[in-house]
């Protein structure tokens, strides 16, 4: 038989229904999973106990007819989300021993919906890189690997472990973030679905923030209709989020399977960027094929602005990452490195605490705020994230319902070969993601075929600001059209 | 405005006037249940960090939520200023790393504020009234307080004030003179608490002031300004302005330049420090909070508040002129508190009988102003009520008894018959003024036969009927009618 662990969420949870097994066995089975691949370090602190403790009573609502959405299945929850009582770490130094005495809004939902935490998922450092390798935790691997090759690969990032455990079969799906790309990169690295909602769609109280003007929370998941199912728990407005939106959350399961028949698909000539492999483009023009196939219409769009988004993105995102990390400085909670006076002690403790990414990204968000240059820099960024949303509104504006791109420029590398020399080489990976998140729209990558090394290759769909039942409905046609991806075979066990 | 230097305001120096220009920034603590963006409680006087939220701390994933009530309050103020109400505004951030700063930022609102332009009607003496123009008024959030007394190698952080929502009031710089600035000062004070909006209490620091001060030839272009940070109390914002002036001058008349730089007042010696210059001003990196929404309402939100407000102490001296008769002096007296002048009110209001508004505010203003000061409380909160002050007049009025027993009547009152009605106390007591003529001849007669060289004198020199006088209420116990006894007095000498 199928392992327990291979199964969809979708599925366990009517088997769970049907009680072919309990939510403890299903949980032991994940746990197993779990111990076995500590290889890929996608967990930085696992929680079996607490998830026995809520599989247990999962199986006792379960028993007398009073089952909720999610009850018994396992999820991960990246380590930026606070959770009580469980340390949360950031994947930063800096956080170090910091327990937090509450719970996200957005776990605290999936809870109320009856999930079973397994454990808190490795990240990039405050969620700053598309590689996983600037955690302060080490570097998750990928459960995948190039054909006939043992070279370790990244699973991208910043939700890097949550990508990994989805798709090494570690959790049925995981919590994630996404400030530029950091849920829909990793997923298309993996083979797996991630979206990022609508800004506003999930309460940021409870994350950690990196970017708050950009952040935003979504699930990894091992398809389109678990994704569905997960975002539906997660997203609704809270009070405690003034950036909430106070509208219903659709039941996004249902547009799993809807006809997209008549559907306008844009697609934008500005995502044909110089030196995108050929693989890339094809599988772009494969996925066009696929809407045509599935009755939708193509348009030509103009998103004219685009090519500036990635550098207005790394002004943005930095600024406000600036001030948000200012609040970390060895006097309340965490690392304290001490010094003979206040300024010694902050000195040390951030130098200390902090990983060389988020220093960078602190000092680029400083300087660009300074008095003298803020005009030059946060300003003009600010202009053009208008810009890059007012190209998206004119789209949508002209009849188009979506929009398919690549999720990623390329497929996953290898780890420790990106950006140690150049940074911007790594910030490159988020070239199709970001003008989303500056643009505050949903996203949705979803695997759609194979690199030439046997690699998951991912598109992107980018939908109207809260219609991300349109991106589940596209995003299906995708999974039902392309070419099965199984999960990877478990070499580490 | 003001461009022509007042003479009876400038300074003199060794070689010439000077003329001091001074605007203020004042920093009003708004009177609310909770924090500008957290449920915490604001109470005074809580154990240290007893009231402190996730959201105060500074917590990870923790993000502010405007508390409602905070923004009526600043638009209550800036109603009460004559000022313009933004109807959008935005909260910024102001970056500066400090250990009683948790975030790391102060939510503030730098570029757009949610009050504008208005103005304050300030009066300096009983003739001199001016009018001090106010720039903005923005929300921001207090910082906690850092404890460097509680031992010998480390420091405490304190944050029940951190997040407490502050209303920092911004002034034209209208002011000419150390008593310019403190009447300013004192009506705005004044103000707020008939608003409501701030309690104005110096000493528990709900209420301090940072004072721009520069100096000038009359004339000339506004000199090289310096600031002054946070003085607390009415007296030092006087003294601060008169000791930086003259600092300031001396640097110019020694031929030196102002260096533009922030300043702490020391109050026990009388001088202005140093804190940090311009150089080393802190670049606070202001940025738009990415965590709220611009603060949005409308019109009719503002009006359904101004439909709300009290009358303020201009209207309500306007009225107590108008309607009770009240010379400029005694009205403008009697607003400067709002209670008093409820106090006022109420005993001029009290009961059916009409009484003459002048009377009670003259013991409203004297008499029971002197006892309550002597207690340093308000008038209002002293025992005496205002029926007890209108039964007083009443029995002035009615020739009852004479001023003078009416003081001892309130020495009564004061002392051992605390809730004594006046007219019981003079019926118990006897101190019934004697207006019985037949009395009152008696003694006038008794007087005169008793000194005839003194009655020779006053034929001669009309001021020793006063003596006469004397003589006559000393011998009814006080209680003669004085009025009576001047007359009869007047007629038997024949003068």
């Amino acid at each position: 038989m199928t392992e327990l662990t291979d199964l969809t969420l979708a599925d366990a949870r009517d088997a769970l229904a049907r009680k072919k097994f309990s939510a403890v066995e299903l949980t032991e089975a994940h746990i197993r999973a779990i111990e076995q691949a500590k290889v890929l370090n996608a967990f930085i602190l696992e929680t079996p106990e607490k998830a026995r403790a809520m599989a247990a009573q999962s199986d006792e609502r379960i028993a007398r007819g009073a089952a909720r959405p999610l009850d018994g299945i396992p999820l991960g929850i990246k380590d930026l989300y606070c959770t009580e009582g469980v340390a949360t770490t950031a994947a930063s130094r800096i956080l170090e021993g910091f327990v937090p005495p509450y719970e996200s809004t957005v776990t605290a939902n999936l809870w109320r919906d009856g999930a079973v935490m397994l454990g808190k998922l490795n990240l990039d450092e405050f969620a700053m890189g598309s590689s996983n390798e600037t955690s302060f935790y080490g570097p998750v691997i990928s459960p995948w690997r190039r054909a006939g090759a043992e070279t370790p690969l990244v699973p991208g990032g910043s939700s890097g472990g949550s990508a990994a455990a989805v798709a090494a079969g570690l959790c049925f799906g995981a919590t994630a973030t996404d400030t530029g790309g950091s849920i829909r990169q990793p997923a298309a690295f993996t083979g797996t679905v991630g979206i990022k909602p609508t800004y506003g769609r999930c309460s940021r109280w409870g994350i950690v923030a990196f970017a708050s003007s950009l952040d935003q929370a979504g699930p990894i998941a091992r398809n389109v209709r678990d994704a569905a199912i997960l975002l539906r728990s997660m997203a609704g407005h809270d009070p405690k989020d003034t950036t909430s939106v106070d509208a219903p959350v659709p039941d996004y399961e249902a547009s799993v399977g809807r006809s997209i028949k008549g559907l306008r698909i844009g697609i934008p000539k500005e995502y044909r960027i110089d030196g995108m492999p050929a693989e890339i483009e094809a599988l772009w023009q494969q996925g066009i094929e696929w809407m045509k196939a599935a009755g939708a219409t193509i348009a030509e769009i103009s998103l004219p602005h685009t090519r500036y988004a990635l550098p207005a993105y790394y002004i943005v995102a930095p600024a406000e990452a600036s001030s948000n990390l200012a609040r970390y400085d060895g006097v309340r909670y965490g690392l304290r490195v001490p010094g003979k006076d206040m300024v010694e002690l902050y000195e040390n403790t951030r130098a200390a605490g902090f990983g060389k990414e988020v220093r960078r990204r602190i000092l680029i968000g400083t300087y660009v705020l300074s008095a003298g240059y803020y005009d030059a820099y946060y300003v003009r960024a600010q202009k053009i994230r208008t810009l890059i949303k007012r190209d998206f509104e004119t789209a949508f504006a002209d009849g188009v319902d979506a929009i398919l791109t690549p999720a990623t420029p390329s497929a996953a590398f290898g780890l420790g070969e990106k950006g140690s020399a150049d940074p911007v080489e790594m910030y490159l990976n988020d070239i199709f993601t970001v003008t989303v998140n500056m643009a505050g729209l949903p996203g949705i990558a979803v695997p759609a075929g194979t690199s030439a090394e046997g690699l998951p290759l991912g598109l992107q769909l980018i939908g109207r600001a809260f219609d991300e039942e349109t991106l589940f409905a596209v995003a299906h046609v995708i999974e039902q059209s392309a070419p099965k991806v199984a999960l990877p075979p478990r070499w580490w066990v | 405005m003001n461009s022509h230097a007042k003479p009876e305001k400038l300074i003199k120096g060794a070689t010439g006037d000077f003329e001091v220009v001074i605007g203020l920034e004042v920093h009003a603590q708004v009177t609310s249940r909770a924090k500008l963006f957290s449920g915490a409680a604001t109470e005074f006087g809580s154990e240290p960090n007893a009231n402190v939220s996730l959201v105060d701390a500074a917590m990870p994933g923790m993000l502010p939520v405007i508390n409602e009530e905070c923004v009526a309050q600043a638009i209550r103020t800036g109603l009460g200023l004559n000022a313009k109400i933004n109807l959008r505004s935005v909260f910024d951030r102001k970056n500066y790393f400090y250990p009683d700063l948790p975030q790391g930022y102060q939510i503030s609102q730098y570029k757009s504020p949610i009050v504008g332009e208005g103005v304050v009607t300030v009066d300096v003496s009983p003739t001199e009234q001016i009018e001090v123009g106010i720039e903005r008024l923005h929300l921001e959030q207090d910082a906690g307080k850092s404890l460097h007394d509680q031992s010998p190698t480390e420091s405490f952080v304190d944050l029940n004030r951190s997040g407490v929502a502050l209303m920092e009031i911004v002034s034209k710089p209208d002011m000419r003179s150390a008593d310019e600035a403190r009447a300013y000062v004192t009506k705005l004070r004044t103000i707020l608490r008939y608003l409501g909006t701030c309690d104005g209490n110096m000493e528990q620091g709900s209420l301090r002031a940072d004072v721009n001060v520069s100096v000038r030839r009359p004339g000339e272009p506004f000199g090289t300004r310096c600031e002054i940070k946070n003085v607390n109390s009415i007296r030092f914002i006087g003294q601060a302005i008169e000791v930086e002036a003259r600092r300031q001058i001396g640097i110019l008349e020694d031929g030196g330049k102002i260096d533009q730089e922030t300043r702490l007042f020391d109050p026990v010696r009388g001088e202005t420090r140093s804190m940090r210059s311009k150089e080393e001003a802190h670049d606070y990196r202001y940025f738009p909070d990415p965590d709220l929404l611009p603060l949005e309402f409308d019109q009719a939100y503002v009006d359904a508040l101004a439909g709300y407000l009290p009358e303020l102490p201009d209207a309500k001296k306007a009225r107590f002129m108008k309607d009770y008769g009240l010379p400029a002096y005694d009205a403008g007296v009697l607003v400067a508190d709002k209670e008093t002048a409820d106090y006022f009110e109420a005993a001029v209001k009290h009961g059916s009988k009409p009484r003459d508004p002048k009377l009670v505010a003259n013991w409203v203003t004297g008499d029971v102003a002197a006892y309550a000061n002597s207690l340093g409380l308000p008038v209002a909160q002293t025992h005496i009520a205002p029926a007890q002050i209108a039964g007083l007049v009443d029995l002035i009025s009615d020739g009852t008894i004479s001023g003078k027993i009416a003081k001892d009547v309130l020495a009564i009152v004061i002392g051992e018959d605390k809730d004594g009605d006046p007219r019981a106390i003079v019926e118990a007591r006897g101190m019934r003024q004697v207006t019985d003529t037949g009395a009152i001849a008696a003694a006038v007669d008794a007087i005169i036969s008793a000194n005839p060289d003194k009655v020779a004198q006053a034929k001669a020199k009309p001021t020793m009927l006063g003596w006469f006088v004397g003589q006559v209420m000393k011998q009814t116990g006080g209680k003669a009618n004085p009025q009576a006894v001047n007359e009869l007095l007047k007629e038997k000498l024949g003068i």
